[in-house]
């Protein structure tokens, strides 16, 4: 074929000069492309935090929304109140009672999932170059959230209790000392994502008394709270202090994730610029939505399926915490969460958890790399994994199929030098081999993070 | 009546969410077309469907895996339906690169140095040992890639030879034979070629400018990370030297329809790195690119090619 004459130079996209240079770390990840196979049936998919909702009452529900749309349509199909409708932020009180929260309607802005309300908390408080704190690991939607306000994420240690406030001090410290304005810390202290940790009350209290000596907002991100197995609900940070909090809210973990209602509670001045900024990002919450949680909420005995659900998740954490003991290889070790969704697991030294995504993958299984979870490279011998939307059976399938992930790729590392003789000693042929694995039960930190290893 | 078209795209490879992307647009090329078009995924279900249309085509745009290494190919010559693209029987030899690269070699095609090895060798060998006699071979820097996989996954350059084992370890997280190869510096292009009735013709090469300096994952995938340029900026002679060896290539191992070559040119003269047999066509893909600058309207390629495997039923 002969050669045009004309050259085109291009980049495909034409608006590439015209993003915002916050824009630059949204790029094509090989590890991410991963996740699209999980999708597929024959893969166990402990990957995601998608909850099982299977078990909500359809029928109930279809009837509600029905009268819901005869009876008000109108109404529910307009505009709204930019901080939300007045019934259901009454019923959200309600909600955040269970866990010792004592607050005003008025002091209640809804949003379009918590995570919304995490972005108008973000883009009210934050410049870009200011430091927000987050534990480490730190929920990975909270992180992207932080880039793009183009914000210094620093995260702070945590033990098997939750933050350790003396980081804390050390971190809001050390940005103030290098001219940084900390603006808040991010915290999920029930059941942390990605860790499943639960911060003890003894360390809220201590964390709320650091963040009143070094004047740091707390952002207490909540989904998990009420989904508490082992333990009762526990005192949320925002019932020990009203002023010192900003509490995010979710019904998306205790009725639904679809129709997308969170919330965020405030101090009063704060919640007056959360309101304006919801103006400026959508005018109003989603109202019919506000409205048909609001129906459940009255209709239904919500408390009763939120114990329904429990039941179910600690079948499905069971499962989990089972197949991890008979498939993981020595060495191995991973929290135990008395709610949530996340087990967090660290594997032995020179594994590499981004690398063997591919071969996780080939097994028919998957997980999330523990680097999605810092904003600076670590967690690269970890995984995150979620036990709450696979049955029992596919959860503990899931784990045998990632202990042969394993086995395969501690031959290969040992072929190549990544791990010590006595690592590599230590695999065992198939299940029920080797009891010697430690849990976070008997071993010190169970976040146990490393650095990227590369070859170490 | 409309002839239908069944795209097939995902699979379980490690490039299901590209294979994906590819699929969509195809399908909406031929739909453009005026064929009757279903989107399939290489799923149960997908046999009976082709039982239950009135001779369908396959289109299949599976990147990676069974759709590229004659598996998928296998099943249709099974079920006895016409399908668009290479043989089963090429697929497999183009889509090992330990085969491939020898084959095309074997025709006078200039090819990189390399060295192909299962990681068993290594276990039973000796890494070090090994290593180093790859070292001494084929000197720094290097390129080590999967022997059977797309998309530069897996693939690492090494600059370093303290590097060399984390990128073997990269590479066999693909599969199990990684290849090794000398690195080739020079200008990077790939060459289309299509063979629409009357035999292979290699479209404009096109050049790959990655911003980064690497052509990887995020290169290729993300849109603004890599400049292209159509024709690429080479001589005459060179470019038509390229278009040469793609189609050489394509003949060499037997491909059919349509494919791309990856070629780079070093000090005026292209040296072949591979085919592949199920080229993108997202919206990032060269092969697009190169039809458009051809003047080539990409939805009437792409309907001859399913006219063309209609008529081989």
């Amino acid at each position: 074929m002969s050669v045009p004459e004309k050259r085109v130079k291009t980049r495909i996209d034409p608006y590439v000069d015209a993003y915002a240079g916050r824009t630059q770390g949204l790029k094509a990840s090989a590890v991410r492309a991963l996740f699209a196979v999980a999708n597929r049936p024959e893969v166990v998919s402990l990957a995601g935090g998608m909850p099982n909702i299977s078990d909500l009452p359809l029928d109930v529900i279809g009837d509600v929304l029905d009268e819901l749309v005869r009876s008000r349509g109108p109404q529910i199909m307009n505009y709204g109140s930019a901080q939300g409708e007045e019934r259901i932020r009454e019923q959200i009180c309600e909600v955040m009672s269970l866990e010792g929260v004592n607050a005003s309607p008025d002091d209640i802005i809804v949003s379009c999932g918590s995570q919304q309300a995490l972005d108008l908390v973000t883009r009210t408080f934050v410049d870009p170059g200011d430091v927000v704190l987050a534990e480490a690991p730190s929920y990975v939607g909270a992180l992207g959230t932080f880039a793009a306000y183009q914000a210094q994420v620093v995260q702070v240690a945590m033990d098997e209790n939750g933050i350790l406030p003396e980081a804390f001090r050390a971190a809001t410290t050390a940005a103030r000392a290098a001219g940084r304005k900390v603006k808040f810390l991010y915290t999920i202290p029930n059941f942390n994502n990605p860790s499943g940790i639960l911060m003890s009350i003894e360390r809220r209290r201590e964390l709320l008394a650091a963040a009143r000596e070094l004047d740091v907002l707390i952002v207490e991100d909540n989904p998990y709270g009420l989904l508490a197995i082992d333990v009762p609900p526990q005192p949320a940070i925002r019932s020990m202090d009203a002023e010192q909090v900003i509490y995010l809210g979710s019904f998306s973990k205790t009725f639904a994730p679809g129709f997308r209602v969170g919330w965020a509670l405030a101090p009063s001045p704060v919640l007056k610029k959360l309101v304006l900024a919801q103006e400026s990002a959508t005018l109003c919450p989603p109202v019919f939505s506000q409205f048909a949680v609001s129906e459940y909420l009255s209709h239904w005995d919500w408390r009763a399926q939120i114990e329904d659900f429990r039941a179910m998740y600690t079948q499905r954490r069971d499962a989990m915490l089972r197949g991890l003991e008979d498939h993981m290889p020595a060495g191995t070790t991973w929290t135990h969460p008395v709610g949530g969704f996340f087990v967090w697991v660290t594997l032995p030294e020179g594994f590499d958890a981004d690398q063997m995504s591919a071969r996780a993958t080939s097994h028919r299984v998957a997980y999330v790399p523990g680097s999605a979870f810092y904003a600076d490279g670590l967690g690269s011998r970890n995984m995150r994994l979620s036990y709450c939307f696979p049955t029992p059976e596919r959860i503990y399938e899931g784990t045998r199929r990632l202990g042969e992930t394993l086995r395969e790729e501690m031959e290969l590392r040992s072929t190549f030098g990544f791990m010590s003789s006595s690592t590599a000693r230590r695999l065992p042929s198939g299940a029920h081999q080797d009891k010697s694995r430690t849990t976070s039960r008997s071993t010190g930190n169970p976040l146990n993070t490393s650095q990227p290893t590369g070859g170490d | 009546m409309a002839q239908h078209v069944i795209v097939v795209a995902g699979g379980l490879s490690h490039e299901r969410e590209i294979s994906l992307e590819s699929g969509h647009r195809v399908a909406r090329e031929l739909t453009r077309a005026g064929f009757d078009v279903t989107m399939s995924d290489m799923q149960p279900g997908l046999i009976d469907l082709i039982c239950s249309l009135d001779h369908p085509v396959v289109f299949p745009m599976l990147h990676g895996g069974a759709g590229e290494d004659g598996a998928a190919g296998e099943v249709f010559e099974l079920v006895d339906v016409p399908y668009v693209g290479s043989t089963a029987v090429a697929c497999r030899a183009s889509y090992d690169k330990a085969l491939a690269i020898p084959a095309v070699a074997r025709k006078g095609l200039s090819v990189p140095k390399r060295v192909v090895l299962p990681h068993d060798m290594f276990r039973d060998l000796g890494a070090s040992t090994l290593l180093d006699l790859i070292e001494d071979r084929l000197g720094l820097p290097l390129f080590v890639k999967p022997s059977a996989s797309g998309s530069a996954l897996g693939t690492s350059r090494v600059d370093r030879i303290e590097d060399l084992p984390t990128a073997m370890v990269n590479a066999y997280s693909y599969g199990r034979v990684a290849v090794v190869e000398e690195h080739i510096a020079g200008t990077e292009v790939a060459v289309p070629v299509f063979d629409l009735g009357d035999g292979p013709i290699a479209f404009p090469p096109v050049e790959i400018r990655p911003a980064s300096g690497r052509y990887d994952f995020e290169a290729r995938y993300t849109a603004g990370a890599t400049t292209y340029v159509c024709p690429a900026e080479l001589d005459e002679m060179t470019i038509a030297a390229c278009q040469d060896m793609a189609v050489q290539a394509h003949l060499g191992l037997g491909l059919r329809d349509f494919s791309r070559a990856d070629i780079i040119v070093r000090d005026g003269r292209p040296v072949f790195i591979e085919s592949s047999v199920a080229p993108g066509m997202t919206d990032t893909s060269l092969v697009p690119l190169s039809l458009a600058s051809a003047g080539q309207n990409l939805t009437e390629v792409l309907a001859q090619l399913v006219r063309m495997a209609a008529q081989r039923s």
